[in-house]
């Protein structure tokens, strides 16, 4: 039998001047999410099944930037996406542009399972949410007072941002205005300061006890962006991958995840390259992303587990069967 | 080491005895479309601008399943996407969800030069087209009868093309000989110049009798395009067999991390995909070329700065 591990991620680039009780609180929520994968490893649930488990979990957490607590496109509103891929024959499916659908990943499943493609978007994506009957909500569901001042920010920067947890003065009241802000220029992302900058996708990677690997990534992406922007969480080979060998979830600059099909060359590494896990995740991460920032987790079957990241921080955790158990934020 | 290229109007089960009136359209195209890449190439306009051009005119072609002519989806309309990729930058630009814009590879490279983004879709990628003035025409523009009656076919034997629950070869679809074109055609263009910068572009109307919202491999970075320093290519085929297998991020993989050489890489990508399913148009920087499929025919061009030139379809 072989022996399952598991990682989660929720999201890389973290400002270094996160409060405490911000880290203390995503730690927590990291944990938890981490516990309930490793209950149903133990309880011998597949692969697939349990990386939709705590996919669902992070996003019905408003903390992270999926499901609800997404960030905000520029007509204010929530477009979600997603995708998961199952490693046994590579199987997978995905979705973006989901408005009203409380679990993006369990659409993904469904198209996955339950559809003749491979990737729906938009109205066609929630026509097929309800045929197929899952849990629909309305778009204020996903939306959070924070988000809403962000955007704000965001727009009177006139830029992207990937997100943002750093509580303002008076962000309550969402009257902070970029000029408030003390930017760390040292430290950016995706051009911005790293203090007004946060992304958070989430992802989980896990190996079962047959030693079959799979996949799930889910997001809201961009703050700020254009309605109708798709980034790299639902593409498989980008921010999603699995195979035989591994399974990965990336997070962090879309784009640079994107040109260097990021989850797809840790594979490949290990395939052509003959590579280990680790060995193929420290190749990808320096060697493949040129100027991006980013991060990713990834299992192989052999119940090795890896996180890599060249941004400054990524909030993950991770666990194997040898009884190895880790949530952390910073380096 | 000169410049290459190579183009293609899809793979698929294109039966050997197809009809004088369809094979004559689409060969013409395929030279047309050879010669005014080759010239731009000789004019010294960077790759990126000649795959543009190349599957600008594909797209232009109603015969091929891009831009008019566009295979239509279940209920009745044309839902375009396209990609575009530059090998020197890696920058890419994908649009997925088009139903007015004229030339969706040309709003692909938009996305890429004037957007912080990557990809736009449905209704966000049809604003940004009219915000950047590119040309739109009413659905009615894109629709064939040829398509119409793809769509009743497709419909009558209740069938959405693919492996849906287990691959089935294509000849087994009740098509009428007769209409014999390649069902799952897209169209695509790879090019590197004399200084072995490279560039790939892919476009497409999807797949017959496709869910409204499908999207299929011809966007996917990685799956229907990809080019770096090393290769560009553009697939066609079943979308979805296509991105499970990323098959153009692969065939540049096992060159660089095996070593192998386009042909034999572009070679065993094709054949670990199901037969029936995939073929692709590749250029190195060396001016190399490749187009292999699994396909019964693939409607293909390729000329090389040497003199070699080609076009074909089995």
């Amino acid at each position: 039998m072989a022996k399952w591990a598991i990682a989660i991620h929720g999201g890389a680039g973290v400002d270094p001047n996160l409060p405490e009780q911000r880290q203390e609180e995503a730690k927590r929520l990291l944990s938890r999410c981490l516990q309930i994968g490793v209950d149903a490893l133990k309880a011998n649930k597949t692969a697939v099944d349990v990386v939709e488990l705590v996919v669902r979990q992070l996003e019905s957490d408003p903390m992270f930037n999926s499901g609800r607590g997404s960030a905000l496109t520029a007509k204010g509103t929530v477009e979600m996406e997603a995708s998961i891929m199952d490693g046994r024959k590579r199987r997978c499916g995905a979705v973006s542009g989901l408005t009203t659908v409380k679990n993006p990943v369990s659409l993904a499943r469904l198209v996955m399972d339950r559809s003749p493609h491979s990737y729906l978007a938009f109205d066609g994506a929630e026509e097929f949410a309800r045929e197929q009957g899952v849990e629909i909500v309305d778009n204020s569901y996903f939306i959070t007072e924070e988000n809403i001042g962000m955007l704000k920010l965001a727009k009177e920067a006139n830029t992207i941002l990937f997100d943002y947890r750093i509580p303002l003065p008076g962000a309550d009241t969402c009257s902070a205005s970029v000029g408030s802000l003390v930017p760390d220029t040292s430290l950016q992302m995706n051009g911005l300061p790293i203090s007004i900058y946060s992304p958070e996708t989430v992802g989980c990677v896990v190996v079962d006890s047959t030693g079959n690997c799979a996949a799930a990534t889910s997001t809201g992406g961009l703050m700020n962006k254009k309605s109708g922007r798709i980034g790299d969480s639902p593409l498989i080979g980008s921010g999603t991958y699995a195979c035989e060998l591994c399974a990965i979830s990336c997070t962090g600059e879309g784009e640079a995840i994107i040109r260097s099909t990021l989850a797809r060359d840790v594979a490949a590494v290990m395939e052509y390259k003959g590579l280990n896990l680790q060995k193929a995740v420290d190749f990808v991460v320096k060697e493949r992303l040129d100027e991006g920032q980013a991060g990713l987790i990834a299992v192989s079957r052999n119940g090795e587990v890896a996180c890599k990241f060249n941004s400054n921080g990524m909030f993950r955790g991770c666990a194997t069967e040898d009884g190895y158990m880790e949530v952390a934020i910073w380096e | 080491m000169g410049w290459a290229i190579a183009l293609h109007g899809g793979a698929g089960d294109i039966p050997v005895d197809l009809p004088t009136d369809k094979r004559a359209p689409r060969e013409a195209t395929l030279r047309h479309c050879l010669d005014l890449g080759v010239a731009a190439l000789k004019a010294g306009r960077s790759p990126l601008g000649v795959v543009e051009l190349v599957v600008r005119e594909l797209e232009n072609c109603p015969h091929f399943n891009a831009g008019r002519g566009s295979v239509l989806a279940t209920n009745g309309t044309v839902e375009m996407e396209a990609s575009i990729m530059d090998g020197t930058s890696k920058g890419c630009g994908c649009v997925s969800g088009l139903t007015t814009v004229v030339n969706p590879i040309s709003l692909a490279r938009v996305v890429m030069e004037k957007t912080p983004h990557i990809y736009l879709a449905f209704d966000g990628a049809e604003a940004f087209a009219r915000e950047q003035g590119l040309e739109t025409r009413d659905q009615s523009y894109f629709i064939t009868e040829q398509n119409i009656e793809r769509l009743k076919q497709a419909k009558e034997a209740n069938r959405v093309q693919i492996d849906y629950t287990q691959p089935q070869p294509i000849k087994e679809q009740a098509i009428p000989r007769s209409e014999g074109d390649s069902q799952i055609g897209t169209v695509g263009c790879v090019a590197v110049d004399r200084n072995g910068n490279l560039a790939s572009a892919t476009s497409t109307g999807g797949l017959v009798n496709k869910m409204v919202g499908r999207i299929g491999d011809t966007p996917v970075i990685g799956a229907g395009t990809y080019a770096n320093k090393i290769c560009a290519v553009s697939a066609t085929g079943k979308g979805e067999s296509i991105i499970r297998n990323t098959i153009a991020r692969d065939v540049a993989a096992l060159m660089e991390y095996k070593g192998l050489s386009l042909k034999d890489a572009a070679n065993q990508v094709i054949a670990n995909a199901p037969k029936g399913t995939v073929g692709l148009v590749a250029v190195t920087d060396k001016g190399d070329v490749a187009m292999p499929f699994n396909t019964t025919g693939m409607f293909r061009a390729c000329a090389v700065e040497d003199g070699h030139s080609e076009i074909a379809i089995w």
